[in-house]
């Protein structure tokens, strides 16, 4: 961190100044300032803030909205990388504001803009709608028509050993923040390309020996516009703010869909009566 | 019709299929001086070998199936309405059978085999 201090003269200049404050200088934010509805015009305002070693971009964002500009449009919730909602383009790369510290930016200046790959709303905010459906054409939950947890008293057991959950752990930390929809080439060619996170998605469910595997033959997956017209830039699991790597479950799922490697997917194991049947 | 994922795996196979006879034609042409490798004597000897016609036919249809398709994903992604897809597909298939039909003719008509 100290590194990172080191190298933005302002940080630097403030905290030396300000030794003792908890000032330590100041940014200045570009903001993309449009609104859909009144055509397609759109503006930067700068702002002034001061900032601190700690100050996130949605930090600075909402002093801006605070103390200068209360009319601009941001969506966030959480403020702790949990809820996926600010995420913007920021100095060009799509990230979540939240989670993307002023210092490790090391410029003076900071561009905010809207996702790319989605249609804007107003200066900040994006419209997701399209990014859902196609969440949700992949059915983006266990299906396994052997469970009888609706149905039966005795509510039967799916055993997963940890070697199961590490096929696709990692996926299940997605947080829909769009991120790599955003930063996908594909889905800004082809508009009805799923997208890295429906399709990483698709295999996460698909890896989840819970799921009967059933979502295989779904068509929107195997689709002129469905996995394989990934190009493999792999620009999704760059941006990615949690760690996921859509890319590989994208190649994961095609590996299996090729039928190129026997997947080991069993149905789902279940303990009734203390039987496994 | 067949399915996207049987048409990648095909589009895969012929890929990976292709490499290794166009390697195996590169290395043939490298074995043996370029000005000979080159002249007409030879080339229409190369077609009067069997083994080498039969390459030479394998690495058509091999590369015509896989760049066809090729071509088709990138047309794709171009247009996303359903009579430019059908547009392509038609097209693509045309091209590509057309294609392989002139270049057999060709490898056939070199061949000596009494055609043309």
């Amino acid at each position: 961190m100290a590194g990172i201090i080191e190298k933005i003269p302002m940080l630097r200049a403030g905290s030396k100044k300000d030794k003792g404050s908890k000032t330590s200088g100041s940014v200045t934010l570009r903001v993309y300032r449009s609104n859909s509805a009144n055509g397609n015009s759109y503006r930067y305002d700068t702002f002034d803030v001061p900032i601190q070693r700690w100050t996130t971009v949605l930090d600075a964002l909402l002093y801006a909205k605070a103390y200068e500009d209360n009319s601009i449009a941001i969506r966030y919730s959480c403020r702790m990388a949990s809820c996926g909602s600010c995420g913007m383009k920021i100095n060009g790369r799509p990230r979540l504001a939240c989670y993307t510290n002023v210092a490790e930016l090391e410029s003076p200046v900071i561009t905010c803009q809207p996702l790319t790959n989605f249609s804007l709303i107003r200066d900040l905010v994006t419209d997701f709608s399209e990014f859902f459906r196609h969440h949700k054409s992949i059915k983006p939950f266990i299906i396994n028509q052997n469970a009888d947890l609706m149905t039966s008293e005795e509510v039967s057991e799916f055993i997963q050993s940890p070697r199961d959950v590490d096929e696709y752990l990692q996926f299940s930390y997605c947080i829909k923040c769009g991120l790599c929809y955003s930063a996908c080439p594909t889905v800004a060619t082809d508009v009805r390309f799923l997208g890295p996170q429906a399709l990483a998605q698709a295999y996460r469910y698909y890896a989840d020996t819970r799921d009967n595997g059933s979502r295989e033959d779904m068509k929107n997956i195997d689709d002129k516009h469905g996995i394989w017209r990934c190009h493999f830039a792999g620009s999704c699991s760059n941006v990615c703010p949690k760690g996921v790597d859509p890319a590989l479950g994208i190649q994961l799922l095609r590996r299996h869909l090729t039928s190129f490697s026997k997947h080991d997917k069993k149905i789902a194991e279940m303990k009734h009566h203390g039987q496994v049947t | 019709m067949l399915q996207e994922r049987q048409i990648m795996r095909i589009h895969y196979i012929t890929g990976l299929a292709a490499l290794f006879v166009v390697a195996v034609h590169i290395l043939m042409r490298l074995i043996v001086p370029y000005h000979t490798s080159l002249q007409f004597s030879n080339v229409i000897a190369n077609y009067h070998n069997f083994s080498y016609a039969v390459l030479l036919e394998s690495i058509l249809v091999l590369l015509a199936i896989h760049g066809f398709n090729g071509l088709r994903v990138i047309l794709l992604e171009l247009r996303q309405k359903s009579s430019w897809e059908n547009g392509v597909t038609i097209f693509t298939i045309v091209a590509m059978i057309a294609i392989i039909a002139f270049g057999t003719r060709t490898i056939i008509v070199a061949n000596g085999l009494g055609v043309g």
